[in-house]
């Protein structure tokens, strides 16, 4: 039997959505009947707005999809006046202010509190500047993501760049693969860091070297079936093939039909295609592959770069993108830290002015949250770097600043269980403060998800939050289980949860004994991840000892049952929600 | 008057009469010691799986975790709201035990 969901598709779809919401734009949030809410804020995802959670009505998320995290020369501004504009709402962030924007671990970028009536103005906006906020939503392709700095980065032995151009010309919005039983999530890289994160996509593309007619030529092998929601993650699967950069659409669109043929469509949770790479194992799906939706001759896997990996691997060499890097130009491209992947509307503008002024006007976005300012020339690198701006957004942060992802939260997220970006800010800040790393370590990673969705990645980090509740002193508070020794690399690994249920006021006090007892009982040179994985479970939950500390944590309560978590009366009742364009709130004749 | 019951955004809430009225992450206690072995599981909802009606009260199936002993798992359903007049009745779930139905009762 169709769902709701997706009788709602097919009755209204596509480009027939935006007349719809330029109407409704233009008629006010009053004109949506009452009865039709979950149909229409369903469809208008594919518009790329998202209903913000409880005690927000009538306020939407955008989400601007930004394949490989690419803005073009003049796109930053544009994204900085389109938030300055309109992407302030009733609800004051203490550490953001009002207006700004996040930059997401899967290199696209989201405003909130956006309302109806501004949408066609905004979008407008955007896509005058070849900007969109069509999603490739909904049960199909996703935003794909690779390194940003794919064409320009001069330690790339391919340029994926033009692959992702065509996969995404060619897939998104396509009606043949739009209908997936759920959605697809695909990275493609060229470079020999992995910064792609292929390992935790559905569908991973990584260089790789294969002797075709007695010659070396460089291409992709391809992975299947990564992924970390829902307590269920999985590590993309080598399937044996290598592909040539002309074949990649041929293959990526045979596998995203396999899987719209093949996945599972009667229960949700088991439908994505790590589980069907479970239930087949990957000769099955190669060989349904070769027959049923490719007609060349696919070829076994190639001497892929994984030995050279080093993105968010734990160890030595390119953990992230920040810091100054040589192009192959000769330019340079320098990245920045942008704490928990959010950055006010007016540094977003002051950031795309510097761009043009030392670059070329254009910028990248990476899996880690920070943006990227390339094009740099050589004599013009010291100057930048010396901008007050990169005070703030640092290329060299403090190691705890560094390692920092956090997701959306209770802020504004449905899913969500405990507040995040702003405590991750806490968190890192006090760590700053109070605790150093072991002698010759550089960089460590603490990502927060608030809840299994794992939008942050956290099981890919050192220290891994995850949102939980537990009581303290019989009261409930907000709680995070805590993992360890996560990261890609050669040899990716997840982190381990050997912490369940900590009190969020403890958690800094947990990570500063644990770095204490890693220090004091450290092999030698090892790192964090290799100390991690000479400990059993049980070992490891002893070496975290959770305790409260200076640390204090605002946000104990459940902030999901208030209608914004800063606000000074922040009970759902008070919520101003829902508002008139002007941000009067809509009286309730019911 | 029809009444729609449905389970939106990947299992976030509930929505009733296209309103949200039920949310993941709400603390439940559950009168269902077979669930973990807690007398009154301490149970955080983090998922519904979907929603029902028996009679006049709404009921949903959802997974989730006691947080007194960190079971994990889907009880049975669990009321969470009454329907009177086609509208959606709240209950206070936070601070009322909840009982649990088999699923074979529905
Ligand atoms: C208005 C509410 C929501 C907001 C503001 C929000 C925010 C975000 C953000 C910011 C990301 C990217 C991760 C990051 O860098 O922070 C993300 C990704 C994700 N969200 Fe949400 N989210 C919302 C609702 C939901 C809901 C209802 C679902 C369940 C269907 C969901 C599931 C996911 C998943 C699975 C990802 C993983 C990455 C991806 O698909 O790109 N989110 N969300
Ligand atoms: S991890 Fe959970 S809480 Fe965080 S943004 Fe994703 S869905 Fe929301
Ligand atoms: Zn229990």
């Amino acid at each position: 039997m169709p769902t709701d969901v997706e009788r709602w598709k097919s009755e209204v779809y596509g480009t027939e959505i935006r007349e719809h919401l330029f109407r409704f734009a233009e008629e006010g949030w009053d004109a949506i009947p009452e009865d039709e809410r979950d149909a229409w804020f369903e469809r208008f995802k594919w518009w790329g707005l998202y209903h913000q959670r409880n005690g927000q009505e009538s306020y939407f998320m955008l989400r601007i999809g930004t394949p490989n995290g690419r803005l073009e020369p003049g796109q930053l501004r544009v994204v900085g006046e389109v938030a300055k504009e309109y992407a302030t709402g009733p609800g004051t962030n203490p550490i953001f202010g009002d207006a700004y924007a996040d930059f997401t671990t899967r290199q696209s970028i989201q405003l909130h509190w956006i309302k109806l009536e501004d949408v066609p103005a905004i979008f407008e906006k955007l896509e005058a500047h070849g900007l969109s906020a069509q999603q490739a939503c909904g049960d199909s392709w996703r935003n794909i993501v690779g390194n940003p700095m794919a064409g320009d980065d001069a330690t790339e032995v391919i340029d994926a760049w033009p692959v992702i151009q065509e996969l995404n010309e060619t897939f998104k919005g396509n009606d043949d693969h739009s209908n997936l039983p759920r959605k697809w999530k695909v990275s493609v890289t060229g470079t020999p860091d992995g910064s792609g994160q292929g390992d935790i996509n559905d569908l991973a593309l990584e260089p790789a070297y294969k002797e075709i007619d007695g010659e070396e030529q460089v291409g992709f092998n391809v992975r299947v079936g990564g992924g970390l929601a829902r307590n269920e993650p999985r590590l993309a699967r080598d399937i044996d093939v290598w592909v040539a950069p002309e074949d990649a659409a041929a293959v990526a669109g045979g596998l995203s039909a396999l899987f719209r043929d093949h996945g599972d469509r009667e229960n949700r949770y088991n439908a994505r295609i790590k589980f069907l790479v479970d239930e087949w194992g990957t000769e099955k799906l190669r060989e349904t592959l070769q027959e049923d939706y490719v007609d060349f001759e696919l070829e076994t896997a190639g001497d892929d770069l994984r030995d050279q990996y080093t993105y968010n691997a734990g160890g030595e060499g390119r953990n992230d993108l920040l810091g100054v890097h040589e192009q192959k130009d000769g330019s340079n491209f320098v990245g920045l830290n942008v704490l928990v992947g959010r950055m006010g509307a007016d540094d977003v503008i002051q950031l795309a002015d510097l761009a043009e002024q030392y670059g070329s006007g254009a910028a990248r976005l990476t899996q880690r949250q920070n943006v990227i300012v390339p094009d740099i020339p050589d004599g013009e690198l010291d100057d930048f770097l010396a901008e007050d701006l990169l005070e703030h957004y640092s290329p060299e942060p403090s190691p705890f600043m560094r390692g920092s992802v956090a997701c959306t939260g209770t802020e504004f997220c449905s899913l969500s269980i405990v507040e995040t970006k702003n405590r991750q800010v806490r968190f890192a800040r006090w760590l700053k403060e109070n605790v150093d790393l072991p002698e010759g370590v550089e960089e460590f990673h603490i990502h927060l998800s608030g809840c299994t969705a794992s939008c942050a990645q956290p099981q890919i980090a050192d220290v891994s939050l995850r949102g939980m509740k537990t009581r303290k002193d019989g009261e409930p508070v907000e709680a995070l289980d805590i993992g360890l020794g996560g990261g890609l690399g050669e040899e990716p690994q997840f982190a381990r949860w050997v912490t369940q249920r900590v009190p969020v006021d403890e958690v800094p006090g947990a990570i500063e004994n644990l770095l204490a007892n890693f220090d004091d009982q450290r092999d030698g040179t090892e790192t964090f991840r290799e100390f991690v994985l000479r400990h059993d479970d049980d070992e490891l939950a002893d070496l975290v000892e959770p305790e409260e500390t200076s640390y204090e944590d605002p946000m104990m309560h459940n902030t999901k049952r208030t209608w914004y978590p800063y606000a000074e009366d922040d009970e759902l009742d008070a919520s101003p929600a829902p508002s008139l364009a002007d941000g009067t709130p809509i009286t309730s004749d019911d | 008057m029809t009444v729609s019951l449905r389970v939106l955004d990947d299992g976030a809430w509930v929505s009733v009469n296209d309103a949200r009225e039920v949310s993941v992450s709400e603390l439940w206690r559950l009168d269902d010691p077979s669930f973990c072995g807690c007398d009154l599981p301490d149970f955080v909802v983090e998922n519904v799986l979907s929603v029902g009606v028996d009679g006049r009260t709404v009921t949903a199936n959802v997974y989730g975790q006691c947080i007194g002993c960190g079971e994990t798992g889907v009880p049975g359903w669990v009321p969470v709201g009454r329907l009177s007049d086609g509208k959606f009745v709240d209950i206070d779930r936070e601070n009322t035990v909840l009982p649990v139905y088999d699923g074979d009762d529905r």
